[in-house]
């Protein structure tokens, strides 16, 4: 695992993408810290931090896009496959370089609220808590943005497809909002998800049964417990994306909450997605 | 050393590799031979591991290299068709990285990258970017990250391929020199390569093994029946009747001899039929000019072998259609 980690931040800081991340980070920290804290005369970092986070829009692809889907085109995951480390260990080697290289410029930020120390008295424990906040929304994303670059085969699919990813969940908290709230509403669009995930898990096993099985129990299911409790899906689809939405658990922290429960599913979802990375990757080996 | 029992290999409904089992011995050069497509890389990929099988295991050294990947594939270097860089490291580098993966411990490192790099004869290029090496380089550099960690058994698949003439030959130094100290495996669709490099080879067509012997030995197998070209001064005739009285011989081709008097033959035999030919026709006062015997070459023991199948199964087809046709009559 220490020999991927160190290939992959070898790689990321001898060409221009590590750089690249930091800098683009740390152009937009500058730019709002200024605006918000320095001409804005705010003592809460947080504001800056809340108001960058869109970065991780593009930043995230970037770093994110090559990480596997150019093992593949350059055949070089036949070498990591033939070396005795397991498909894990590459995995989270990867992503813990992934983690170093936002962990970079998320230092850099650190000193930002002891700059801003020297002109005023910014509220210190709500602008860490958000910073590191911040950094676990970046880890979470990658995780993310790794496991689309281990199901794509360029570079190119993997940012694009991982940029609409980033917009949906950035976005997920506003559209829920246009998303009908009716009850009926909910249960077709909750019918929909099922459907897509048996399809989903048809096209990653190829097994009918279990892909039946799993739309037939999800759209059984929902029709069950419509029928016992209707009022139950009136909004719950709203807020099924709303509780997807990583960014939503982010803006806690703004608001100075330090919530353990989003820590969990910031844990929780990285967990799940470089599980998925490993298992794609697995799975390439067995069936090609 | 290496033990493949019973591999199949699909891709959807495609067979790849169907029921291969063959055994390698410690310390000698395999050469893996057959058409295009046969299934030679991916035997090669599920040996290394980098594949899957449908059925069947691979065991390295006893380690079953699907329940024990890390110590299996410990004892193994691969060198895949496409040598597997990384575009953006040094090959001083990239070796770095393959001594680190193969957790070789720290204080072998200086010592195993100038064993590869002298091997390979990387030294000039050790400080470049492998983007910008050469193909031979790459295959080079492909050759020294697999014999990182001084592995047991060292897989090459078609190594040559892409070179030039002076680095094939190279590379096939290199490898006899290999050969000497660990199990060596090539894959190649060169029969004249594998014939000058390999103690042993294992013909493979269609996803099944057809052949496994020394060189020797499959060229011997086709002269059980070898071909004897004669000229002698007599006409067609005489040859003629002399034949068909005093041999059995399975085929004889006529042709013209090399001046007027003269007829050429070919007859295909079982044995060796030489002394006989060349008492009857002493006795039959016909002098030979020629005689000569035709060893099939590998190039014949190969096609034989691997179009066997075909000539059977284009057969069957045949059949089958024309019993079909009968049927349905």
């Amino acid at each position: 695992m220490i020999a991927v980690l160190k290939r992959e931040l070898n790689s990321y800081f001898k060409g221009i993408i590590g750089y690249l991340f930091a800098a683009f980070l740390l152009v937009f920290a500058g730019i709002y810290t200024m605006a918000f804290n320095l001409s804005g005369q705010y003592a809460y970092f947080e504001y800056a931090l809340d108001s960058i986070s869109f970065i991780y829009l593009i930043g995230v692809p970037i770093l994110t896009m090559r990480a596997v889907a150019e093992e593949k085109r350059q055949k070089t995951d036949q070498l990591l496959y033939s070396l005795p480390i397991s498909v894990t260990s590459v995995v989270v080697g990867k992503y813990f370089a992934m983690l170093a290289v936002l962990l970079v410029p998320t230092l850099v930020m650190a000193c930002y609220p002891l700059v801003l120390t020297l002109f005023g008295n910014p509220y210190l424990p709500t602008a860490y808590s958000s910073l590191f906040a911040f950094f676990m929304l970046g880890a979470t994303l990658l995780s993310i943005g790794l496991f689309i670059s281990s199901v794509t085969e360029s570079q190119i699919a993997s940012a694009v497809i991982c940029l609409v990813t980033m917009l949906i969940l950035y976005f997920m908290s506003d559209l829920a909002g246009f998303v009908s709230a009716d009850a009926t509403a909910s249960l077709i669009a909750l019918g929909i998800l099922a459907v897509i995930c048996a399809v989903i898990f048809y096209l990653f096993t190829k097994n009918w049964v279990v892909s039946f099985l799993i739309g037939g129990l999800g759209l059984g299911g929902l029709l069950v417990w419509f029928n016992v409790d209707a009022a139950a899906f009136s909004g719950l689809f709203p807020n099924v994306m709303k509780s997807l939405s990583a960014f939503d658990r982010f803006y806690g922290f703004i608001n100075g909450v330090f919530d353990l429960t989003a820590i969990v599913y910031f844990l929780s979802v990285i967990a799940v997605f470089l599980f998925f990375s490993v298992q794609v990757l697995e799975k390439r080996r067995w069936s090609e | 050393m290496i033990e493949v029992k019973h591999l199949t290999k699909r891709y959807g409904t495609h067979l790849a590799v169907s029921d291969l089992s063959f055994s390698i011995e410690r310390g000698h050069v395999y050469g893996f031979l057959g058409p295009n497509g046969a299934g030679k890389s991916t035997t090669m990929n599920i040996i290394t591991g980098c594949l899957g099988a449908t059925e069947g295991d691979v065991f390295i050294d006893g380690h079953n290299i699907f329940e024990e990947p890390t110590i299996a594939k410990s004892k193994i270097g691969y060198l895949p068709e496409i040598p597997p860089l990384y575009l953006d490291m040094t090959p001083e580098e990239h070796l770095k990285f393959v001594l680190a993966a193969k957790k070789v411990p720290r204080k072998l490192w200086r010592e195993q990258m100038e064993y590869a790099i002298e091997k390979t004869k990387l030294e000039p290029v050790c400080g470049r970017l492998v983007r910008n090496l050469s193909k031979g380089y790459k295959q080079r550099v492909g050759f020294a990250q697999a014999l990182i960690g001084n592995p047991e058994v060292i897989i090459l698949d078609e190594p040559t391929v892409g070179l030039d003439p002076a680095q094939i030959i190279e590379v096939r130094s290199l490898i006899r020199e290999l050969g000497e100290k660990h199990t060596v495996i090539l894959s190649s669709h060169i029969l004249s390569e594998v014939n000058a490099i390999c103690d042993s080879i294992l013909i493979i067509s269609k996803g099944k093994l057809v052949a496994n012997d020394t060189p020797e030995n499959l060229t011997r197998r086709l002269s059980g029946t070898s071909m004897l070209s004669m000229q002698v001064r007599a006409d067609e005739d005489a040859v003629r009747a002399l034949l068909s009285e005093n041999t059995d011989a399975e085929s004889i081709t006529y042709r013209h001899g090399e001046e007027s008097g003269v007829t050429g033959f070919t007859l295909s035999t079982v044995g060796d039929l030489r002394e006989k030919l060349f008492y009857l026709f002493a006795n039959a006062q016909i002098p030979i000019l020629e005689m000569k015997r035709e060893q099939a070459s590998l190039e014949e023991v190969f096609l034989e072998l691997t179009n066997a199948d075909e000539t059977v199964s284009m057969d069957a087809s045949v059949e089958d259609a024309a019993a079909k046709e009968a049927s349905e009559e």
